[in-house]
């Protein structure tokens, strides 16, 4: 059985990033492009709801999939900070979206021999959609690593931004323990720098050390953008309590 | 009363065939293969559903119109229940689906699975231009006007087209 801490965890991971990308819709560097960075947001924002739905009977009585999401603070919010940092230019959308579903592609798989026939499911389902978009966001920083001048500085730009919160993905939290989520966490990472380090070659990018990371998210410690997020995110709920459409 | 759940059976499959997508209005909910399972307890109906995808819009909307559809047939009670696994695929598309697709515009999944893996740049399956017919077309973009679609265009007609993707 999954417990509370990593159902929130895996469903906030999913909502907030899914809430970064939905920020695209309308505008996209291109049309085409546009759609489908708010499909990836509708298929995570989709695995949050699947995974509130788990969370909710384990979060007391009063609890549903909507409170978990409109109504906590963010101080109970556990997702890695990489996920609630703000959207940036094209390059930092794409290239934290490929950080993500890099993790996420290993972690669906590990989680589809889970414990919990319910989580399995999940994540049985939702690696299926996670193939697509590690697929897209790998071409999409090969294209601009390996495109013009410009769009080079920008993505090496924005990989020094986001490397120092690779880490935290693979740093297991309390919760994230051995024999309460079935697979070492951090075994996972060897994969995911090994696809990393394929797809920065093909793009001309320098792969960066791994070391000191940033973290704290998954713990409820994050940075000044989570409260801007949930702000926006929350409103209509706080605002409206029980509203529907 | 003794119900004979055979032909209530039957019948209540019949109402799902007439259960259109809301969002493909030309294919009906059991043509997609979403309806996993459909029983009798007494006098309620127990309806499995399986979303096509995890997060599309159109699930609820679904539900709705199914259980609007069954109560209208007569059915008194209508219970509906989702599943994820096994998750859906579009192998489980009837060909009757596939045939209305096309003859709505819509290129219908290629019978087998070519490109649902994570490999970057891989070859583009040949899909067929659901106008002319012709295999001459390109693909856009593999994400599409919803999550189960990709955009193509045909290079002998010109036309732009969706093609709902294999998954």
């Amino acid at each position: 059985m999954a417990s509370l801490p990593y159902l929130l965890h895996l469903a906030d991971n999913a909502l907030i990033l899914g809430h970064r990308n939905s920020e695209w819709c309308g505008h996209g560097p291109v049309l085409e492009q546009d759609i489908a960075i708010t499909n990836i947001s509708l298929d995570l924002i989709g695995q949050a709801r699947n995974l509130y739905q788990l969370a909710a009977p384990l979060a007391g009585p009063e609890a549903t999939e909507d409170s978990l999401a409109f109504l906590r603070d963010g101080r109970e919010f556990r997702n890695c900070l990489l996920v609630e940092l703000p959207k940036g230019n094209w390059a930092v959308t794409v290239l934290r979206q490929f950080f993500f579903s890099n993790y996420q592609s290993l972690l669906y798989g590990q989680l589809q021999q889970s414990s919990s026939a319910a989580l399995a499911a999940v994540a049985e389902k939702a690696a299926k959609e996670v193939a697509y978009h590690l697929r897209w966001s790998s071409e999409w920083v090969i294209r601009l690593g390996d495109g013009t001048e410009e769009s080079h500085e920008k993505i090496s730009e924005a990989l020094t931004a986001l490397w120092p919160y690779t880490g935290e993905l693979f740093t297991p939290a309390a919760y994230e323990d051995i024999k309460s989520i079935g697979f070492a966490l951090e075994e996972l990472r060897t994969s995911w720098l090994q696809t990393t380090a394929e797809v920065l070659q093909e793009a001309t990018l320098e792969m960066p050390p791994t070391g000191w990371s940033q973290q704290g998210g998954k713990e409820g410690i994050h940075t000044e953008h989570l409260g801007f997020l949930l702000a926006e995110m929350q409103f209509l709920q706080r605002a409206y309590p029980q509203a529907q459409w | 009363m003794v119900t004979d759940t055979t032909i209530e059976t039957k019948k209540a499959w019949k109402v799902l065939d007439e259960v259109m997508d809301p969002e493909v209005p030309v294919i009906s909910v059991t043509d997609l293969g979403i309806i996993r399972e459909l029983h009798f307890e007494n006098d309620t109906v127990f309806v499995t559903v399986t979303p096509t995808y995890t997060g599309c819009p159109a699930t609820e909307v679904i539900n709705m119109l199914i259980r609007a559809a069954l109560l209208e047939a007569g059915f008194a009670h209508v219970h509906i229940e989702q599943v994820l696994s096994p998750a859906w695929t579009t192998d489980w598309m009837s060909e009757r689906g596939k045939q209305r697709l096309e003859a709505y515009g819509i290129a219908a999944p290629l019978p087998r699975q070519q490109v649902c893996h994570p490999q970057r740049f891989a070859l583009e399956e040949a899909i067929r231009c659901p106008h002319c017919h012709s295999y001459h077309t390109r693909r856009i973009s593999e994400f599409g006007s919803t999550a189960c679609k990709a955009l193509y265009q045909c290079l002998d007609c010109q036309e732009p087209f969706d093609y709902f993707k294999c998954h």
